[in-house]
């Protein structure tokens, strides 16, 4: 079947911030100026198509191969309809990019399979690219268990950070004792370097609703809540729009879909405290009180919003369900590496030629993400370090680029997958100040409730300046390591428990770096465990 | 009643079914110090000081929120926790201004007495010596957030015992701090009935009654327990 001509402008936040609607609106002018109708080249404003960075970007499907055009300005409106139309484009040229590059080719989108082909403000065009198909399938088909041994079987484990197996979280809510059940999507995306999870929600929320009523099906849910911080309103308006047509063409409410199948979604919109995104903390300020971390158990399987077993689960986890749920979960389970199955999407940023998100099967190595992907640092000179993971996480050393990413290697680094920020750092970064950028954070972020986290992220921070100002001394560098241990150890939240991580990464692996910025330089290896 | 069997310290302790492991050392006399928790209040684990280490758990777990389970083995005072223990209340004194020779609760303070338990001499910390103000709005009582650690213990009673929930906290981070009514002068605050049960269970400095001088704060931290019982069981001292 022929498809017409279309244009597909990316119209998510980071291509807006480009110029992309001004761009769009040129596109529909020179369209009419041309004389054409809407039905024969239709102009489709779509979420992220990858490459934020070149933004605002532009895909043209016309008689030949898709071709894709970043940087673009409305003066470039009449040639990006001419190569629709005839699959031209020389004029456009200095702004072709290739799709064959590694940046797209070595991609495996699932999560991400309609980011940048749906309209995200379209429910038809959404069930038209086949959303919402599985959750018709599955309250015809199948029971609450086959679904949750389906996902259980994939493999896939929490997209938010801990990577705790989903199916098994699944399984924990659906058998607790009888009674109301809550849904939770944790969209609260704080860390600093990422924006995955504002991707899917600007580009494909119909998908996560749709994630997100398989999950309450299989676990009996009959309610629940997305938390979006407020810093996101475009994902959040657009999340709003998807649920009201999800909801009038029956997909939410009562009976879903014919069924005995039940469910009420609603938006809560955080603040924007980091520590909101901690769970407890987070189901806290749904039910309107200050957002602090409790300690658990029980966990909020057991007990969350207002006493009730909840599940609560990161964007991207629910995204890869409907997928999971259509090709099966060994489908899932074949894609990624042993303890680490599937995909996962990662905000590439920094240092790095191409920035912009990138979802690649689990165990890619990071080499092949930073330097084939993102084709390493601009002016062509090494990476020095790759940070993962965001404030829970660490730096990774040039050396150890050959690093599968999954959960396991980047802890076993000192680092953690986090959410999927990641940032590439170039020979001139300093990681003393890399560390206190974090630390900086921390401080600003912790709730305040447990004393380690509260006073001595300070103290951390305070002792991080100490070297960034060159007037460290040898007993400050043991200060900062016992710290770092007892913050780790003693705080309440994952917040606390994570805040050493990027200096204890940094101070691994770059250690000359603390000991060079010593007052004294040559004293520092020596002098250590000696001066209290 | 079912009970529970488990080891603190090498010693065999049992509790009832659904203690806490703070009830469990206590059963064993380990001496476990803690500074938020107060028996009749809901644990909050804020002030990190009665973690204790049990075997097969590779986190330290705060004994005052957590379960006492069969068969579990629990260390109390291992040089780990102790080191911790010590640096917890070094911080405390380092992020607030503490100078107890012109305190209402010099001699009476949990603060100090912690310090003397985790044998602190000084701080090893630079103290921050923040800009903190005093609220002598009330009439009877006075806050002085220079004192003050952030244990809840006020917020807690207020709003558990007392039902008037005229405190909370304010803020993130090193800038938290207690906040009346809705961050008013506590004396404008309308639902505080006067009872004084916050300045009974605070452990320092920060709550006082304006007629107490340099070490004349005299508080009740029995309070909480005392009324929850006598409310259970419809027994009061005084009939
Ligand atoms: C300080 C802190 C911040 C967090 N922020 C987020 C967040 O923004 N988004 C998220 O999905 N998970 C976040 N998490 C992890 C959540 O607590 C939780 O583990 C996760 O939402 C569970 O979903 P998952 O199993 O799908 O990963 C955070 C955790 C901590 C300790
Ligand atoms: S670790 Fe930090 S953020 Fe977590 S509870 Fe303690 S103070 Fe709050
Ligand atoms: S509150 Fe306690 S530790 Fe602080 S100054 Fe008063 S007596 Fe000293
Ligand atoms: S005022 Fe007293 S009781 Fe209240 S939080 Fe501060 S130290 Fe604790
Ligand atoms: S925002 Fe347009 S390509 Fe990502
Ligand atoms: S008494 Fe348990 S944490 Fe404070």
């Amino acid at each position: 079947m022929p498809v017409p001509p279309q244009l597909r402008c990316c119209d998510a936040s980071g291509c807006r911030s480009a110029g992309g609607q001004a761009l769009r609106s040129a596109l529909e002018g020179a369209r009419d100026a041309a004389g054409l109708t809407a039905e024969a080249l239709m102009i489709k404003p779509v979420g992220c198509l990858r490459l934020c960075g070149s933004g605002p970007l532009v895909a043209c499907d016309g008689p030949g191969p898709c071709q894709l055009f970043g940087g673009v300005a409305p003066e470039h409106a009449g040639d990006l309809i001419a190569a629709s139309l005839a699959s031209g484009g020389a004029a456009l040229a200095a702004h072709r990019l290739d799709l064959e590059d590694p940046f797209f080719a070595l991609q495996r989108p699932v999560v991400l399979e309609g980011c940048g082909q749906v309209n995200p403000e379209s429910i038809d065009d959404a069930i038209a690219f086949g959303t919402y198909a599985q959750l018709h399938r599955v309250l015809q088909e199948l029971s609450p268990e086959q679904v949750r041994d389906e996902v259980r079987r994939s493999g896939l484990r929490g997209r938010g950070g801990a990577g705790y197996p989903t199916g098994l979280k699944w399984d924990t809510v659906a058998l607790q004792p009888p009674g109301p059940r809550y849904v939770v999507c944790n969209a609260d995306e704080g860390d600093p370097g990422a924006f995955m999870d504002r991707s899917v929600l600007e580009s494909d929320p119909h998908r996560l609703i749709e994630g997100m009523a398989l999950a309450a099906y299989a676990v009996g849910a009959e309610r629940g809540f997305v938390y979006v911080r407020a810093e996101y309103p475009l994902a959040i308006e657009r999340l709003r729009l998807a649920l009201q047509q999800a909801r009038s063409r029956h997909l939410l409410g009562n009976h879903i879909d014919g069924t005995s199948f039940n469910l009420r979604l609603e938006v809560r919109v955080g603040a924007g405290a980091y520590v909101c995104g901690e769970e407890t903390a987070l189901l806290l300020s749904i039910q309107g009180q200050r957002g602090m971390p409790q300690p658990r158990p029980p966990f909020p399987a057991q007990s969350g919003l207002w006493g009730a077993p909840t599940l609560i689960n990161n964007v991207e986890t629910f995204t890869a369900v409907p997928a999971i749920l259509r090709e099966g979960g060994d489908w899932y389970a074949a894609i990624g590496t042993e303890h680490s199955k599937g995909t996962k999407v990662f905000a590439l940023s920094g240092a790095v030629v191409n920035t912009g998100l990138v979802e690649v099967p689990m165990g890619t190595p990071l080499r092949t993400v930073v330097e084939v992907i993102g084709g390493g640092v601009p002016d062509g000179s090494p990476i020095k370090a790759v940070q993962t993971g965001g404030p829970s996480g660490g730096c990774i050393p040039a050396e150890r680029l050959d690093t599968p990413v999954d959960y396991e290697s980047l802890l076993e680094l000192g680092s953690m997958m986090g959410s999927g920020g990641m940032v590439v750092m170039g020979e001139s970064t300093s990681m003393p100040e890399v560390a206190r950028h974090f630390m900086g954070f921390s401080v600003n972020e912790s709730c305040g409730k447990c004393v380690p986290c509260r006073a001595g992220t300070v103290q951390l921070a305070q002792l991080l300046d100490r070297f960034v100002e060159r007037r460290a001394t040898p007993a400050d560098m043991e200060r900062l390591d016992a710290l770092c241990r007892m913050v780790k150890v003693t705080s309440l939240c994952g917040l606390g428990q994570s805040a050493p991580n990027p200096v204890l990464s940094t101070l691994r692996w770059f250690r000359h770096e603390y000991e060079a910025a010593c007052r004294e330089p040559s004293g520092c290896v020596a002098a250590v465990g000696v001066e209290r | 009643m079912s009970v529970v069997t488990l080891t603190v310290n090498g010693q065999d302790v049992a509790v009832p079914a659904g203690a806490s492991l703070l009830e469990a050392t206590r059963a064993a006399e380990a001496n476990v110090p803690t500074l938020c928790h107060l028996e009749g209040l809901t644990p909050v684990s804020a002030c990190r000081l009665c973690l204790v280490e049990v075997e097969g758990s590779g986190k330290l777990l705060p004994a005052c929120s957590t379960a006492a389970a069969e068969g579990m083995v629990v260390h109390t005072h291992t040089p780990r926790l102790r080191e911790y223990r010590r640096m917890t209340v070094e911080l405390f004194f380092a992020e607030g201004n503490h100078i107890c020779a012109v305190c209402v609760a010099n001699t009476r303070c949990e603060l100090q007495d912690m310090a003397v338990s985790v044998g602190m001499d000084h701080s090893r910390f630079p103290y921050q010596y923040p800009q903190r103000s005093v609220d002598a709005s009330h009439p009877q009582f006075t806050l002085d957030h220079n004192r003050c650690i952030l244990c809840t213990r006020c917020v807690r009673v207020c709003d558990e015992i007392e039902g008037a929930h005229v405190w909370d906290i304010g803020s993130r981070g090193g800038q938290c701090h207690i906040v009346a009514g809705l961050d008013e002068p506590w004396g404008q605050v309308q639902a505080c009935t006067s009872c004084g049960k916050c300045v009974e269970v605070c452990p320092t400095g920060a709550l006082f009654r304006n007629s107490d001088t340099t070490a004349e704060k005299q508080p009740d931290a029995t309070l909480p327990a005392l009324l929850r019982s006598a409310r259970d069981q419809r027994r009061w001292h005084n009939q």
